[in-house]
Parts: C-alpha cells; sequence; structure tokens
C-alpha cells in the first residue's frame, strides 16, 4: 500500500476522562493508521479504550471526557483542529459510523425512508424523488427484500438483523471513506451476524473504503480483518497483518486470549492462565443414576386478556411441549436463537413466571412436583434449585453489600441456621468463588464483571442447590473473564456433582461446557442427545444452520 | 428558667433537623454517598446557595424555640411564691432581636428609614392649638435633635459602622476556614504556607471545593447584614406596616413558616407516594389499576378546591373546641401544621407517578428476579430491594418541590385559606400588599420585603436542588477547564 491510500493516520491520541476524585486516561499515546481498502480491527476487552477511539475520531466524545493530546490526520488533516461546523461534514460524508445496538440506533417514531433520506439529501445534490430512489437503490443493495414498499415502514417493523442492514444502508449513502463499525454484530444471533459480515465485505469490495471495526470477538476479527490491533488498558499491545496475528501471536496477553477461546478440543482442561497452574480437583462419586430434573412436556403460555373485564381471548404459546431430563452432576445446554423461549423454561422452572404466564406439564425435581409445590414445600424445593442471571451488574442490587446479597437466600429459604452460621457460610462460599474475605463488607460496584459474576454464583451457591440454571452466565463478560468463570463453574461440578442447565446461544461455550445439548428453536425442542452427536453428525436443519454461522478460529494456519 | 413551649411544628423542624444529621452521619459513613455529595459540593452556585440557605436555617431554628419568658418578681411578693411567666409566647430570634429597631412598635405606616410617620394626625402644639403634620415616630429616629439637619450624616454612620463590623466578621470567618484549609492539607502531606493557600483557593480559583464562591458570598452576605443590623439600630430599615410592626421583623420571622410549610409537607407527602407509587409500579394488574384511578381522581379535582376545603372544615373543629387550643399562638400552629398535612395528603400524585414508572422498571431487572427465586415476601422485596434503590428520585423530588411549595403557601394565604392570619407568612404580607399598594402614595416597601425574602429563599433553595439533581444524575458529569489544564499539567509533567 502506497501513502497515497492513506485514510486515516492517528498518532500519540490520548484521551482523559474527568474522574471525581482522580483523572485517569481512557487511551494513552495511540497511533495507527488505516489504508484505502482496508479493514483494520481494533480488538480489545471491556474498557480497553477501543469504543472511546471511535467516537473521538467522530469528534463525538461524552463530555466527561477530552482529547488531551494526539492528532487524527484524516486525509491529512487534523479533525480536532477544524470547527464543528467543517466537522458536521465529516461525519457522515467522509467517517460514517455503525453501532452495535441496531434497536437504538433509528428513530423509532420516524419512518425509515426518511431517515434515510435525511442521510442522503445531507451529503449529496440528490433531491426529490432522485433521493427517493437512491435510498431505495441502497435498501435493495443491503438486501431488504421488496424496498419500494418497505422504505415506508417504521423501524418496528423491521428485526434486528435487518434494522443493523438500514444502519449500513444509512452510513453507505454518502459513500464515505472511512466505515467506523463498532460492534456491530454483537447484538445480533451468530446466523444473523454471519449474514451482515458477509454484507460489509461485500460492500467493502464494491466501494473500496477503509472498514475500522471494533470487536472483542476474535472469532469476528479472524473472518474480515486484513489488519490487527490488540488493546490493553488504553494502549496497542499489538498490530499485525491478520494472518501473522493468528499464527504466530507475539504478545502474551493475545496468547492468553487465544487459550481463553472455549472450544471442543479443549474439553476437560482448564482456559484461563490461572486455572492451567492449579491441580484439577478430583471428582466426586454420583450416587445413582436416577435423574435428578425430569421435565415432561413442558408448555408456557402468555394468556392475551381483551376488552374492559379482561376476558381470556387467547394464549401466545411461548414453550410448546419441551420434555428433557437432567442427571447428577451433569451439564445440559439449552441452545437457541434469541426469542426461542430457553429464557421463558428457566423462569418457568424457577416459578418467577407466577401470575403473569400459563405453565403447563409434569416437573419434577428430585421427585417432587415442582410446577404443583406451594408454601413451605416450594420453599424446600428452592433450596434445591438456583440460578445465575446473564447480567451481572443487573442482578446485584447496588444498595446492598455484598455480604447481606449472600445471607439474605438462606436467611429466607434456611431459618434454621443462625447468624453466626450464616456469616461463616459466607466467608466459605467466598473463599470458595475465589473472592477475598473483606468483600462482603463491599458494595457490587467495587467489583469488576467477571467478579460479580462470581459473586453472583455464590449467591445461588449459599442454599447448596442440586440444580443450578445458568442463563447465559458468561454473555455479558470478555473472554478471558469467561475463561475463569468456566473453570470455576467445572470446579464447583466436581466437588459437589451439581446438575447444570446450561442456557446459552454461544457454541463455542456449549462444545466445551456441555455434556448434553437440546437445540431449541420457536418454542419446542427440534434435536437433543450428547454434545458429541449433536455437534458432529447434526440431524436437523436448525441445528445445521446454527452451527455452519459460528465464526471458527484456527490456529497455527494462515487465514482464509 | 423560662418555661419552654413546644408547638406542633417545632416539634416537627427539630425532628427533621435530626433527620438530616442523622442522613449526614450515614452519607460520611458510605463511601458512594459521600463521593456523590462531594459532587454537590464542587458545584459553585450549589455551594454559593448553601451560605445563603444556612442563613435562612438558622434564622427559622431560632425562630421554632419557643417560651414563655419568666416574669421579675412582684416587690411584695412572699419567698416561696410561685414563679410567674408571662402570658405571651415568644422565640429565641425575638429575644436575640430584643434591643433593635425590630421588635419596636410603631403606631402605623412609615416608610424604611424614615424618622417621620407615613400618615398625617392631628398633634397639640404648646399652646393647646392643634394641627395636623407628620408626627416622629416613637423609635425611627428618635435619637436625632435636630433630623433633618444630621438625618443622612447619622443614617451613613450607621451604614458604615454596620458595614465595618460585618467585613470584620467575614475576614475573621475566612481567616478560620483558610487555616482549617491549611491545616488539612499539611496532614495531607503538603507543604503549604497560608500565602500558599490564598494564593490556591482565592486568586487562582483552584481547589475542589469552590471556596473562593463561598468566600464571596458569605462577604456579600455579612456586608449586608451588617449594614442593615446597622442601621436597625436606630430606624426601622424596611419600614411599618399598618398597625406598626417592623416590616423587616416581619418578613424574618416569615422565614419559618415557609419552611414548615416547605418541609413539612413534603415529608407529610412521602408515606402515601412511596407506598402507593412502588406497590403500583411491582404489583402491577389489578392494584396498579386502583392506585391509578386514586390519583388520577384526585389529581381531577382543582388542587385549591380540595384545600379549600379541607382548611374550612379544620377551622370549624379548631372553633368548637376552643378548651384544646389555650392560647392563639398554638391555634395559629396547629393551623399552619394541618395546612402542611392537607397540602401533603393532596399532593403526592406527582412524585407518586415517578415511583410507580422507577419500580415497574426495577421489577424487572435480575436482583428482583434473584430475590423472588430464594422465595423472598413481596413486602420484603419492595422493602429492601425497590425502596433503597427510588431513594435518590425521592430526594431531587423533594428538594424541588420545596420552593413550589413556599410559593404556593403565599398564593394560598393569598386567597385567605393559607396560614392563620395572625401569622406572620410572605403570603399573608402579599395579601396585605395588595390595598396598600393601590393607595396614593402607594405602601410598597411590604410588598418589596415580601418579594425579596422569597426570591432569596427560593432561588437559593432552586439553585442548591440542581446541584443536587446533577450530582445524582450520572448524565450529567462534564469536563471542566479548570481540571482540564491542571490534568495537562499533570500530563506533560509526567511525559518529560
Amino acid at each position: 500500500m502506497t501513502a497515497r491510500d492513506l485514510v486515516l493516520e492517528v498518532s500519540d491520541l490520548s484521551i482523559a476522562i474527568d474522574h471525581d476524585e482522580h483523572l485517569k486516561f481512557a487511551v494513552e499515546q495511540l497511533a495507527f493508521s488505516v489504508h484505502r481498502g482496508e479493514t483494520f480491527a481494533l480488538v480489545g476487552e471491556s474498557g480497553s479504550g477501543k469504543s472511546m477511539t471511535a467516537l473521538a475520531l467522530m469528534r463525538l466524545l461524552p463530555q466527561a471526557l477530552q482529547v488531551v493530546r494526539g492528532s487524527v490526520l484524516l486525509d491529512g488533516r487534523d479533525i480536532n483542529t477544524i470547527s464543528e461546523l467543517a466537522m458536521q461534514t465529516v461525519r457522515g460524508a467522509r467517517i460514517a459510523m455503525i453501532f452495535q445496538e441496531p434497536g437504538t440506533s433509528l428513530n423509532p417514531v420516524m419512518r425509515i425512508g426518511d431517515q434515510l433520506l435525511e442521510a442522503i439529501q445531507a451529503h449529496t445534490d440528490l433531491r426529490g424523488e432522485a433521493a427517493r430512489d437512491a435510498a431505495i437503490h441502497w435498501l435493495s443493495r443491503v438486501g431488504i427484500p421488496e424496498p419500494s414498499l418497505r422504505i415506508d415502514y417504521y423501524p418496528f417493523q423491521f428485526s434486528g438483523g435487518q434494522k443493523q442492514r438500514i444502519m449500513i444502508a444509512m452510513a453507505l449513502a454518502a459513500k464515505p471513506d472511512l466505515l467506523v463499525a463498532d460492534e456491530p454484530t454483537t447484538a445480533l444471533d451468530v446466523t444473523v451476524q454471519a449474514q451482515i459480515l458477509a454484507l460489509l465485505a461485500d460492500i467493502q469490495k464494491e466501494f473500496g473504503m477503509a472498514v475500522l471495526m471494533i470487536t472483542h470477538d476474535l472469532a469476528v476479527v479472524h473472518q474480515v480483518a486484513d489488519t490487527v490491533a490488540l488493546m490493553r488498558h488504553g494502549r496497542i499491545v499489538e498490530t499485525a497483518p491478520a494472518h501473522e496475528f493468528f499464527k504466530t501471536p507475539k504478545h502474551p496477553y493475545a496468547l492468553e486470549l487465544f487459550d481463553a477461546i472455549p472450544t471442543f478440543e479443549k474439553r476437560g482442561r482448564p482456559l484461563s492462565a490461572v486455572g492451567q497452574t492449579k491441580p484439577i480437583s478430583p471428582d466426586v462419586t454420583l450416587s445413582g443414576e436416577a435423574p435428578i430434573l425430569t421435565v415432561k412436556d413442558l408448555k408456557v403460555g402468555y394468556p392475551i386478556r381483551r376488552g374492559w373485564l379482561k376476558r381470556l381471548v387467547g394464549m401466545t404459546q411461548v414453550v410448546d411441549g419441551v420434555s428433557f431430563e437432567l442427571r447428577p452432576g451433569q451439564t445440559l445446554a439449552l441452545l437457541g436463537g434469541s426469542g426461542c423461549g430457553k429464557t421463558t423454561i428457566a423462569k418457568s422452572l424457577l416459578r418467577l413466571l407466577d401470575g403473569t404466564a400459563v405453565c403447563a406439564g409434569d416437573v419434577r425435581l428430585a421427585g417432587e412436583d415442582l410446577l404443583l409445590a406451594k408454601g413451605s414445600g416450594l420453599k424446600k424445593l428452592r433450596t434445591k434449585i438456583q440460578i445465575v442471571f446473564q447480567d451481572p451488574f443487573a442482578s446485584l442490587d447496588p444498595r446492598m453489600r455484598v455480604g447481606e446479597i449472600l445471607q439474605e437466600g438462606v436467611a429466607a429459604l434456611l431459618p434454621d441456621i443462625s447468624a453466626e452460621d450464616r456469616q461463616t457460610r459466607v466467608h466459605h462460599l467466598l473463599d470458595r468463588v475465589g473472592l477475598p474475605a473483606d468483600a462482603a463488607k463491599r458494595y457490587p460496584h467495587e467489583f469488576s464483571g467477571g467478579q460479580r459474576q462470581r459473586i453472583a454464583i455464590a449467591r445461588a451457591l449459599a442454599v447448596e442447590p442440586r440444580v443450578l440454571i445458568l442463563d447465559e452466565p458468561t454473555s455479558a463478560l470478555d473472554v478471558s473473564v469467561q475463561a475463569q468463570i468456566l473453570d470455576l463453574l467445572n470446579d464447583l461440578q466436581r466437588e459437589s456433582g451439581m446438575s447444570y442447565l446450561f442456557i446459552t446461544h454461544n457454541f463455542g461455550v456449549v462444545e466445551y461446557f456441555a455434556d448434553d445439548i437440546a437445540i431449541m428453536d420457536a418454542g419446542v425442542l427440534v434435536e437433543s442427545g450428547s454434545a458429541d452427536s449433536v455437534l458432529h453428525q447434526p440431524q436437523h436443519a436448525v441445528t445445521k444452520r446454527l452451527l455452519d454461522a459460528v465464526p471458527r478460529l484456527s490456529f497455527g494456519q494462515a487465514s482464509a | 428558667m423560662p418555661n419552654f413551649v413546644f408547638l406542633w411544628t417545632d416539634v416537627a423542624l427539630f425532628l427533621m433537623v435530626a433527620a438530616v444529621a442523622l442522613y449526614a452521619w450515614r452519607v460520611s459513613r458510605s463511601d458512594t454517598a459521600r463521593s456523590t455529595w462531594a459532587r454537590v459540593a464542587r458545584s459553585s452556585s450549589a455551594m454559593s446557595s448553601a451560605v445563603v440557605l444556612i442563613f435562612f436555617v438558622v434564622v427559622g431554628l431560632l425562630d421554632s424555640v419557643h417560651f414563655q419568658p419568666r416574669l421579675p418578681p412582684a416587690p411584695d411578693a412572699p419567698a416561696n411564691a410561685p414563679v410567674v411567666y408571662a402570658p405571651q409566647v415568644v422565640s429565641l430570634l425575638d429575644t436575640l432581636l430584643d434591643d433593635t429597631a425590630l421588635t419596636h412598635q410603631e403606631k402605623t405606616y412609615s416608610a424604611p428609614l424614615a424618622y417621620l410617620q407615613f400618615t398625617k394626625e392631628t398633634i397639640l402644639q404648646e399652646g393647646g392649638e392643634p394641627y395636623r403634620d407628620f408626627p416622629r415616630l416613637r423609635f425611627g429616629g428618635n435619637h436625632l435633635d435636630d433630623p433633618e439637619a444630621q438625618w443622612l450624616a447619622d443614617v451613613a454612620q450607621r451604614a458604615g459602622i454596620g458595614a465595618m463590623s460585618g467585613l470584620a466578621v467575614a475576614m475573621l470567618m475566612s481567616g478560620l476556614l483558610l487555616a482549617l484549609i491549611a491545616r488539612s492539607r499539611r496532614r495531607h502531606g503538603q507543604h503549604t504556607t497560608w500565602a500558599g493557600v490564598w494564593r490556591d483557593v482565592v486568586v487562582r480559583g483552584q481547589s475542589d471545593v469552590p471556596w473562593r464562591a463561598i468566600l464571596v458570598t458569605a462577604l456579600i452576605m455579612c456586608l449586608t447584614l451588617g449594614v442593615v443590623f446597622g442601621l436597625a439600630t436606630g430606624y426601622h430599615v424596611m419600614g411599618t406596616d399598618q398597625t406598626g410592626n417592623d416590616v423587616l421583623w416581619r418578613a424574618l420571622k416569615s422565614v419559618r413558616t415557609a419552611w414548615v410549610i416547605g418541609t413539612l409537607t413534603t415529608v407529610a407527602m412521602l408515606p402515601p407516594a412511596l407506598f402507593f407509587g412502588i406497590a403500583a409500579g411491582y404489583f402491577k394488574g389489578w392494584v396498579d389499576d386502583v392506585i391509578q384511578y386514586i390519583y388520577t381522581t384526585l389529581t381531577a379535582i382543582p388542587g385549591v378546591l380540595l384545600i379549600a376545603a379541607a382548611v374550612l372544615m379544620m377551622q370549624v373543629y379548631i372553633d368548637t373546641h376552643p378548651d384544646l387550643f389555650p392560647t392563639s399562638a398554638q391555634r395559629a400552629d396547629l393551623r399552619l401544621f394541618l395546612l402542611c398535612m392537607i397540602l401533603g395528603l393532596t399532593g403526592w400524585a406527582g412524585l407518586c407517578r415517578l415511583l410507580r414508572a422507577e419500580a415497574l422498571k426495577l421489577r424487572e431487572l435480575e436482583y428482583v428476579q434473584a430475590a423472588r427465586a430464594f422465595g423472598i415476601s413481596h413486602f420484603t422485596v419492595m422493602v429492601r430491594h425497590l425502596l433503597p434503590n427510588v431513594m435518590h428520585i425521592v430526594l431531587i423530588t423533594v428538594v424541588l418541590e420545596f420552593s413550589a411549595l413556599v410559593l404556593y403557601e403565599a398564593v394560598l394565604s393569598y386567597l385567605g385559606i393559607g396560614v392563620d392570619p395572625t401569622m406572620n407568612s410572605f403570603g399573608t404580607m402579599i395579601d396585605k400588599s395588595r390595598l396598600e399598594m393601590s393607595r396614593d402614595p402607594m405602601i410598597w416597601w411590604n410588598l418589596l420585603a415580601a418579594f425579596v425574602f422569597m426570591l432569596a429563599l427560593v432561588l437559593s433553595a432552586n439553585l442548591f436542588a440542581d446541584g443536587v439533581r446533577d450530582a445524582f444524575d450520572p448524565r450529567s458529569q462534564g469536563f471542566r477547564p479548570t481540571r482540564r489544564s491542571r490534568l495537562l499539567a499533570i500530563l506533560n509533567k509526567g511525559s518529560t
């Protein structure tokens, strides 16, 4: 590549945060350059400063942050020195951006055509019919069916993947030199992710623009990037051409990240760097092979009520006849795209849907009927089944100390245990999940995402359940933290013989973690069996489609 | 010992002070809350308002210590005669202002700083010949022998002495403050001198807490108060009203009424708003429907009508049970107390709506679901998980509502359904000035005094509330230019 092709050159960029008591750097002395036709991937875990870099390129940093040093040269012009008015012609026209959450980046009360026309009229000379024709052309280019009809639809009439396509159309309307894509597929299902990535690659080939891809997902990077820059704590630790990066990563942090990615081949050995140094704890011998949890023909529906007296007029069936069994010490993965009813199953098993939904079927936990239990019987059953939620930032009450959070369940379900014993139990739990003992006196916000998920696991373990439902426990976490959490879950299962019902959409984790797999689609189980058979000889079309869409990372080989 | 009298509102106000002190103690023990309030402390407008508010708080609290002073024993009383107390209930503020113009009564209207009465009277000449003229005031300018010649010089002199003493107090306070800052900096291992602190804090304005703004506000306050009280040694600074009461004194007494209305009403509003708001949002379904019907019905009735009806009912009760309220002060006080309750019980719908919306959001959060998975009862979930997490909304609403209520009291008293007519309040002052403003020549000082005091109180309360809201709103944190320059200094030092 020659210097003529240089689109963006960032040098010595530092961004500072105005924190309450002290001043911190979000990004420090960043330097990289992007050329025409190149896909440059900025990879890093959360908090590494990659999104702040993207916002700084657009001069859209939040108020509390400011560029304190360095330059961002766009075609040789420093965008930090030009006026706000001139910057408006740069945004959209020269640098366009796609955001992570397609659901919130479109204005819900404007027709998508009007939003698209806004972008076209702001950055091109097209007006009236011509502009509308251009909008329709872009919609069809990004793969929206029947574009001339659907241009007058509102955002809610599109799916998440389609909304992201519309965002791409809006970004492309002005034919920018540089497209900044900030986690463009993170909020989407794997099959949709594959389509969006293919579309981006296709469009880039056609228009020859530069793409700055910001992501935490190494598999996505592997699929699309030409050059990779790995960020950590606001600094770039390694920049290399993609094939070199994946073949021979130089920085130890890159190696650590590769190790942390769960795959089928790594089953049975720890993922995290810390875990690999520790001896594997021995398995407990399991008493009997009788299933601890049997679910037969579970149906969950939300009643539809209409009219003045809230008459029952129908039922929205979310889960339609699901059956499975869970044996002691085993892990069953419940897999499926978003909206297929996986989380509804979890909530109905915990009886969290009482009053809002109707559940039917035969669900037995340790031989007792879970759906019909009442009063003290239900309390007893609640000690045997517990849940760990997806988002560790929403699952801990911000106004309670960690000690109180851990004690709450014990106090409610096991009132016989004295306050002193509860204290010792809390300390034991914290020690077990690898947190310092003084954590009990601190508030949740003082902990990182991974530590908070450990607290959430400890809370569920406090009543010593026999079945633990894990509702996407690692999907809000970084890869390296995910590795630690998975190692912890493995250790806990080996020690106590707990059964896990693992709900997820992430194939990598399932391959590494699950003994049995059940694939769900639209409220029914389409395929189930042992992990090996489902992953390697998929029978059902849905399974095959899901498996094909998973971005694969192969190491030690040049990228395709 | 005088005979202390505990009026209902006194007790309520001091309980409130105790509650604020308890909250402050809890804040000081929690790092999160402390750092949030530290954000308020870094806002210069909020801290300047706080200085003004502190003055009003002190006035209000001094005026809330009521007692009947002990009368001197009769000259021929036996040694073991029972102690006799004055029939009138006075407050600590009255006693403190005893010797100034504020507590001396004239006959009727007089203009600010006047030495003559505002209206003409028939006066008997030495020879017994009556003539009509403006008589000299009983107190204002009484010390002057030849008022026309001496008045200006005397006023200037008293104002000057007042200003000087105000300045002296301000200097003393700022000196003390700077010494404290220097000491705390030295304790943190920084090597500083007095001059260094002066240069940093006052000249350059470089400190986390905006001491410069605070000191300037305090200086202005001290100067104003100094001049006013300097003049009050010989004149009625704001004039007198129809019955000859000092207007400044009435305005100062009205501050307490404003505090009572502003704080007590919000406290009365909290229980229904919290209970109904959280319950509606948490339970949804028919509970939500019922609660929504209640508050939409309540808000559909014109507020003034509802309050007028309740106040009239209360007045009838007070009038038919005179034995329950021996003194007029107690009667007036109970009416004020019940007015607050009525305002609170008719005004909770707004906060209730906010809390319902927040509870609707919170109930779906996973920590509430996790608590439910442990089989924890609905009531416990609401108290333990929802209530603490909506308290920031309550705090912001209460602080914002305060100034609205002070203004509302003025409206109600103007309509004649507010506080007891014998009670000093901004509303009654404004109500009276309706007639005074239509006279010719106009009597404007009553309205002006009420206006100035209300503006000062409500404006500073609003600015302070803004500061609190900004501190509790995570989106409002900006990058401040003074900190940016310091940051750059650190950055450049680090790299060389």
